[in-house]
């Protein structure tokens, strides 16, 4: 008989084991589907997972997608340590595009070195302001915090939906739901010339860095981990919850707006319904497959920014559907949170009892 | 019948992963016995009762019941056979009446006659002195009653082995002589009793014969009546540990703390709000707070660390009045707390000790600009580690590796650190073993000489009477005078707990009374 039997240490493997062991699984699964579809299997995953590398403009592209990721998920990995469930870097992300775009086509006319900083500001103001909603209806009013992200994360994309439909659509655009392109003031710089990887993959990297550091060596990170680990023992150090709290969704705010704001100034150079493929709620598997830790969430970033360009390649090379990118994220995430189970648990394999009863 | 012998365990082993909880136990019980269990936390008592009770099977050992070797399926199968355990946290439903609680624990075509079990249940618990309507509520049933209706639900269904697991942990004096009337009464009937317990002076009043562990072994069984408590002491704790604190008076200096009508209104449904809290505490003592538990205890401890709120004025530490300040003003004000929950509250489980220091004594100049001082937290952590004897594997090692004696060490060390004027403890000593709970009263003793106040909240009398230049009891959120421990008699005490003692106006009276004596 097989039984979960809790180890009396968490096991410091595992905890590392548990991401690649889920990758492996994702990949094992992906064969059988490929097969189930009367697809290669190998051509499949040789497509998926290897092809879009294969030159340095396929590298570029990682470090392009990889930016908004890891930029949503440095601050989810704010809010996840401190145990505060924020699933609206969607909408932080989307209202920081947004807003940004505003600056942009506000500042249309402008050609000073400071109006990038100033687009980029409105992103990241936009993208804190639409997180400290959430974040005032969580310690003001106890509103579950899952729930109304995931609702501001809807409001965000109509607002969006409204804004490119409406005051923010090009008038010479033959009426297709898209802004004007930005000046070239509005622009964020390349990183790699005749590649569209631009400089949001350094603050990408940036912020990963600045957030393990924030829980390595600062006292207010220390505050967020005691806070998620043990709410009463906060409570008796005289931690400032509520404004920790606060603290944590400005930051995740900031943080997914830059991302907003980095995807219209860079490689997009407007606003568009798509200005994200999901990044938002994709980060959230980054940030729990790379453990929360700064190294973790830069490699897993790079993983999930690989599977939106081998979706797209099973797409054009292979004929397969969108949804297979999503599909092997969500296999991504789900195996991952299975095999986590095997840092509090083991299996053991154990005789059902000895059925003799005495007679009293 | 009063020479059977009902239980006998041999050679009982239990291993966990990491532990060996018994280690070739052996025990005999007979008819009519009150047999004591005793032995620190962590000695392996609760692993071998809930053998016997069939909760849990041992690895190696046989047991035997009435003169048959048996293997015990599980906790129904030892009911049936005669084996009744009253556990020390009670497991009663409160909405549901006395009967009802017994019914659900009975097989059905007993329990479906309402009438007649509560004519059963009437007539159980009065042959046993322990009167109890069958119709009452349990809510309104005071700890006492409750553990009443654990024993009597264990006798309708004619126990002949009663396990009591620490019964007397939750009652006042009187209501423990009422307990050990009902056992001995019993015990003459021929019910065998095991009754667990470390209050020593307890275990020789009552129980014929003692079996001690330590750390899973016998070592030694004895008749407690004729033996000294020290004398059983040394065999619970071995040779090495000092078994108790020598404590001198002590000359009480300038007002610390004062509480003015202090009132705190819970909004927990089952905690107990403060009224007109009245009292005064001096540098250099240390003042006892007896009561049994759930009386606004962990209410008072809320309101004077500042995890709950009161009127400004209602508190005052030195002169100034800090009802309003959160935990942080006034831990820079030098009020330090050792809360009753080790784990979860006063410190982080999953985190180290390292981080754990940093928990509250973050104003030790760890803190520069908002970035950490590594090096002076781990010297932090390291320095409370020895000089409060904490037994860890280091000072990386998590909260939850620490045995709940070294853990409390390692919190009272903490606090003590930071020099505070004013240290409020909990129940420090609550489930710790012998040695630890030596080494915290010596800590406090410490802090005392030093010059600080503490207030001692605590269920233990002893140690109460031990430590303390003043006490009073608390009942029901309303505090009685506290008074010289010198003047104060067990008995006083025991009605005191029972919340009856002179009420707020004459408190504050008689305490200025005192303090000025």
């Amino acid at each position: 008989m097989l039984s979960l039997e809790r180890r009396a240490v968490d096991s410091r493997a595992m905890q590392w084991a548990s991401p690649l062991l889920a990758l492996l699984l994702t990949v094992i699964t992906g064969l059988f589907l490929f097969m189930a579809l009367g697809k290669d299997p190998i051509e499949g995953l040789t497509f998926f997972f290897l092809i879009p590398l294969s030159d340095a403009q396929g590298w570029a592209e990682l470090g392009l997608k990889m930016a908004p990721l890891l930029l949503c998920a440095a601050g989810l990995t704010i809010c996840y340590r401190a145990k505060i469930w924020n699933i609206g870097a969607e909408g932080h992300f989307l209202m920081g595009s947004l807003w940004a775009s505003a600056a942009a086509l506000y500042l249309s006319e402008q050609t000073g070195f400071w109006v990038l900083p100033v687009v980029l500001l409105a992103g990241i103001i936009a993208g804190a302001l639409w997180a400290l909603l959430a974040g005032v209806l969580k310690t003001q009013f106890h509103c579950n915090e899952i729930l109304t992200t995931i609702m501001l994360n809807y409001i965000a994309l109509n607002l969006l939906l409204f804004a490119v439909h409406g005051p923010l659509k090009d008038p010479y655009g033959f009426g297709f739901p898209q802004s004007e392109m930005f000046a070239a003031a509005a622009l964020l710089p390349k990183l790699i010339p005749d590649t569209r990887l631009h400089i949001g993959l350094l603050f990408a990297l940036l912020a990963a860095v600045a957030v393990g550091v924030l829980f390595a060596r600062t006292f207010i990170g220390f505050q967020l981990k005691v806070l998620g680990q043990d709410e009463r023992a906060a409570a008796f150090a005289g931690f400032p919850a509520k404004r920790l709290t606060l603290l944590a969704f400005i930051l995740a705010g900031g943080l997914a707006g830059l991302a907003g704001a980095s995807e219209v100034t860079g490689p997009l150079g407007q606003l568009v319904p798509q200005v994200s493929p999901g990044y938002g709620y994709t980060a959230i598997i980054v940030v729990f497959l790379g453990r929360m830790q700064a190294v973790g969430i830069i490699l897993a970033a790079a993983l999930l920014a690989l599977t939106f360009m081998g979706g797209e390649m099973l797409q054009i090379a292979m004929n397969m559907p969108k949804a297979i990118t999503g599909l092997f994220q969500g296999l991504l995430l789900f195996y991952l949170l299975t095999c986590d189970a095997f840092i509090h648990y083991r299996i053991r394999f154990r005789r059902a009892p000895a059925a003799s009863a005495g007679e009293a | 019948m009063a020479t059977a012998e009902r239980l006998r365990l041999e050679n009982i082993v239990k291993e966990y992963p990491g532990c060996r909880a018994n280690d070739g136990v052996h025990l005999s019980v007979q008819a009519g016995e009150i047999h004591a269990l005793l032995g620190e936390n962590g000695a392996g008592k609760s692993t071998l009762m809930k053998i016997i009770y069939g909760v849990i099977q041992p690895d190696a050992g046989t047991l035997t019941w009435n003169g048959h070797p048996l293997t015990l399926q599980g906790p129904a199968h030892a009911r049936e056979l005669g084996i009744g355990m009253v556990f020390q946290h009670f497991s009663l439903f409160e909405t549901l009446t006395v009967a009802e609680n017994i019914a659900l624990s009975l097989p059905a075509a007993q329990a479906r006659d309402r009438s007649k079990l509560d004519t059963r249940i009437r007539e159980v618990s009065e042959h046993y002195g322990m009167a109890l309507d069958p119709r009452r509520f349990v809510n309104t049933l005071s700890i006492g009653e409750r553990q009443r209706v654990e024993i009597v639900r264990c006798l309708i269904q004619d126990s002949s082995l009663l396990i009591l697991d620490e019964p007397t942990s939750v009652l006042t004096p009187q209501e423990v002589q009422v307990l050990f009337r009902t056992l001995r009464q019993l015990s003459k009937e021929g019910c065998s009793i095991l009754f667990i317990s470390h209050k020593l002076q307890e275990v020789r009043d009552l129980c014929h014969r003692a079996t001690v562990l330590r750390q899973g072994r016998v070592t030694g069984e004895c008749n407690p009546g004729e033996i000294t408590t020290d004398d059983i002491a040394r065999m619970m704790v071995g040779n090495e540990t000092p078994l108790s604190t020598q404590v001198d008076p002590s000359e009480p200096g300038e007002l610390l703390l004062q509480t003015n009508n202090l009132n705190y209104q819970t909004r927990d449904p089952f905690g107990t709000s403060l009224q007109d809290i009245c009292m005064s505490l001096r540098a250099g003592e240390i003042v006892g707070i007896a009561g049994v538990a759930g009386n606004g205890q962990d209410e008072l401890l809320r309101a004077l660390s500042g995890e709950a709120k009161v009127n400004n004025d209602s508190l005052q530490l030195s002169g100034m009045s800090i009802g309003d300040s959160g935990p942080a003003v006034r831990r820079k004000l030098g009020v330090a707390v050792v809360p009753e929950e080790r784990l979860g509250r006063g410190a982080v489980p999953s985190m180290s000790l390292v981080d754990n220091s940093l928990l509250t004594a973050y104003g030790q100049g760890m803190i520069s600009k908002g970035w950490v001082g590594l090096g002076k937290v781990r010297d932090y952590a390291g320095r409370v580690v020895e000089q409060f004897g904490v037994r860890a594997a280091g000072i990386d090692s998590a909260a939850t590796s620490l045995s709940g004696g070294n853990l409390q060490k390692f919190i009272i060390g903490r606090e003590a650190l930071q020099q505070p004027k004013l240290l409020v403890a909990s129940h420090p000593t609550w489930g710790v073993d012998v040695g630890s709970a030596v080494a915290i009263h010596e800590a406090l003793v410490k802090l005392r000489d030093e010059g600080a106040a503490v207030l001692l909240i605590s269920e233990d009398l002893d140690e109460l009477f031990q430590l303390c230049g003043r006490m009073g009891a608390i009942c029901a959120g309303k505090l009685s005078p506290l008074v010289p421990t010198s003047e104060l008699s067990i008995e006083k005490l025991g009605q005191w707990m029972a919340g009856d003692f002179p009420t707020a106006a004459t408190n504050t009276t008689t305490e200025t009374k005192h303090a000025v004596a």
